[in-house]
């Protein structure tokens, strides 16, 4: 379906000025390889800055990789990039284009610039709207919506004019539960009845455990890791996740907390620490009882997540991935 | 979250050749002037929600500057040409300035990705905001038109010229907007040209040009809006001389052609990075 050889961009050294500081080059997508089999809802995972939209970026055409090549349904988009226009959807991070219509004329000038004419851009305009539910906010400007809801709407401009991919860059940044339903069942609504494939890039684990078939964990512009969430996990399947907080400082002056300081990842008052179980057995019995347990506040055990797998694959960023 | 399996999908993994069987057939194109109608529909929309408060300024500019002049002005060529000026500014105000920063904002933003990932032709995208922005001017130089005309007793009868330098000086003025907004490295230099366009088509267009120095007339007649200007003044004349105005006209529509040409090159450049 999508297969991309190599991919490579470097953006060139910028030299400081006054007030900017110089940055040096970046090499934002660095021999990427990837094989997005057809009806797959294949992730790009990693925190913000590991390169995700500029590889996005390459494989819809509107960037000229430095080197590599993609090929999305047989046809070569780095030397064709105007027909990527014609495969895919895009629903980019930015609605810029679209903030000053209204949700029902956004979806349809969207339609008709997808090449539909005026009646079937007008009947697939109120169907997916009715699907997703903004048939009542139809006639208001994006700019009046909330983050969520103007993020609907240009998901739903994005499915006028059907297409065999659709590319979502974080599709559901700041939406509410309901809204996220939405969009999941209309994403596999498209898969079930017309095969369509989705390329999604995401920062946030659970989205990407709860609905990838495979991802694609990026760092630093290089993939570490690519297969199902399930066989990711299973790198990391022998430990478990403790989280510490505790009230004020940690209880250095107990020496069994002393000594799991090497080992832990600290953020403030929250320590994180990676286990074999039958070592976070004995820590939770530390820390829940005795000198310790005064100074805690809160604890949690956990199995891994894909976040412990993007830490455990020696991703650089410690924050920058999201649990919600 | 996600209920249907890969594999059990029609033409799913199992169908996994997929692609040796030769490429995939692409979706329709938009054809130029659908695409056009669709893209000058929906930025004429805009005018609702983003643009009102501007057009009232646009007005409220020209027939301010008509009322300061007319202290300074008697009447004869110095009255029509400033109210040609301050007319064809209306024009200079929306179409070059506006438009702009409308594109040089949406290319800053990323907002062209939405356009550049559709299969429009690059024209219909230019030539439809910028038939919208010259459409936007049409209210506020009639306005301006008219009270001119009134406040400096000029004759009403060849009012209807308006149909043809509307347009025409508004593609010729749109097209530099929109290239000057596409070209621009960074929204606020987008801005800024947009701004110094506007202002020389004011200091230029209304300003009565026999008692510039040489060197300004010069750059009056290097700038597009002049000549609709010009073509305008004539007609307030008790016997116009019709072959100038045409001549005039079809400037303003040569570099309407031009700097369309320009700005949908630009827009091509500025949409793949």
């Amino acid at each position: 379906m999508c297969v991309v050889r190599g991919l490579t961009k470097t953006y060139p050294a910028v030299r400081g000025r006054r007030g900017a500081p110089a940055t040096p080059e970046v090499r934002a997508t660095d021999d990427v390889t990837l094989h997005i089999r057809r009806g797959e809802i294949f992730g790009l995972l990693g925190p913000n800055g590991a390169g995700k939209s500029t590889l996005v970026r390459q494989m819809t055409g509107l960037m000229r990789p430095d080197a590599g090549s993609v090929e999305i349904l047989g046809h070569d988009i780095v030397r064709h990039p105007e027909r990527a226009a014609r495969i895919l959807a895009y629903l980019g991070q930015e609605s810029t284009a679209l903030d000053e219509l209204t949700v029902s004329l956004a979806a349809e000038t969207t339609g008709r610039l997808r090449g539909l004419d005026a009646r079937r851009a007008r009947a697939e305009r109120d169907a997916v709207l009715d699907e997703l539910g903004l048939a009542p906010l139809a006639a208001r400007p994006l700019k009046k919506l909330s983050g969520g809801q103007r993020r609907l709407a240009c998901f739903a401009a994005a499915l006028v004019g059907q297409r065999p991919l659709l590319v979502l860059d974080e599709p559901t940044t700041g939406m509410d539960p309901v809204a996220r339903r939405a969009v999941w069942a209309a994403v596999d609504r498209r898969r079930a009845e017309h095969g369509a494939t989705v390329l999604l890039v995401t920062h946030n684990v659970i989205e990407a455990e709860t609905v990838l078939d495979r991802v694609a964990v990026l760092d630093r512009g290089r993939v570490i890791a690519c297969d199902s969430p399930a066989g990711l996990k299973e790198k990391v399947a022998g430990e478990v996740r403790v989280d510490l907080v505790w009230r004020e400082a940690a209880p250095l002056h107990v020496p069994e907390v002393a000594a799991l300081r090497d080992r832990t990842v600290e953020s403030g008052r929250r320590w994180t620490l990676r286990l074999a179980p039958e070592e976070a057995r004995a820590v939770v019995a530390t820390v829940t009882g005795g000198a310790a347990f005064a100074a805690l506040d809160d604890f949690t055990l956990a199995t891994p997540s894909l976040e412990d797998v993007y830490l455990a694959l020696g991703g650089a960023a410690r924050q920058g991935l999201v649990k919600a | 979250m996600s209920v249907v399996p890969a594999d059990v999908l029609p033409g799913g993994v199992l169908a996994a050749g997929d692609g040796a069987a030769g490429p995939a057939e692409l979706g329709p194109r938009a054809r130029l002037w659908p695409a056009l109608a669709a893209v000058y529909r929906a930025q004429l929309s805009r005018a609702r929600v983003a643009r009102i408060p501007l057009l009232f300024v646009a007005t409220f500019q020209s027939v301010g500057i008509m009322i300061l002049m007319r202290g300074v002005v008697d009447g004869g060529g110095e009255a029509r040409a400033v109210v040609a000026g301050s007319a064809v500014l209306v024009v200079a105000f929306v179409a070059l300035n506006l438009l702009a920063q409308y594109f040089g904002q949406l290319r800053g933003s990323g907002g062209l990705d939405h356009y550049a990932t559709l299969p429009v032709p690059p024209a219909a995208v230019v030539l439809g905001a910028a038939g919208a922005y010259a459409s936007f001017t049409v209210p506020g130089t009639v306005v301006t038109a008219v009270s001119g005309c009134l406040l400096f007793g000029l004759p009403l009868a060849h009012l209807w010229i308006l149909v043809a330098v509307i347009p025409l000086a508004g593609a010729a003025l749109a097209g530099l907007g929109a290239a000057l907004g596409l070209l621009a490295p960074r929204p606020e230099l987008a801005t800024l040209l947009g701004q110094l366009g506007m202002s020389a088509a004011l200091l230029l267009g209304v300003l009565p040009a026999d008692r510039m120095p040489q060197a300004v007339k010069l750059a009056r007649d290097l700038l597009p809006s002049t000549y609709g200007v010009e073509a305008f003044a004539r007609t307030f004349g008790d016997h116009p001389d019709w072959a100038y105005v045409l001549g005039d006209l079809a400037v303003c529509a040569g570099v309407g052609v031009v700097s369309l040409a320009v700005a949908t090159w630009a827009y091509r450049r500025a949409a793949v990075r």
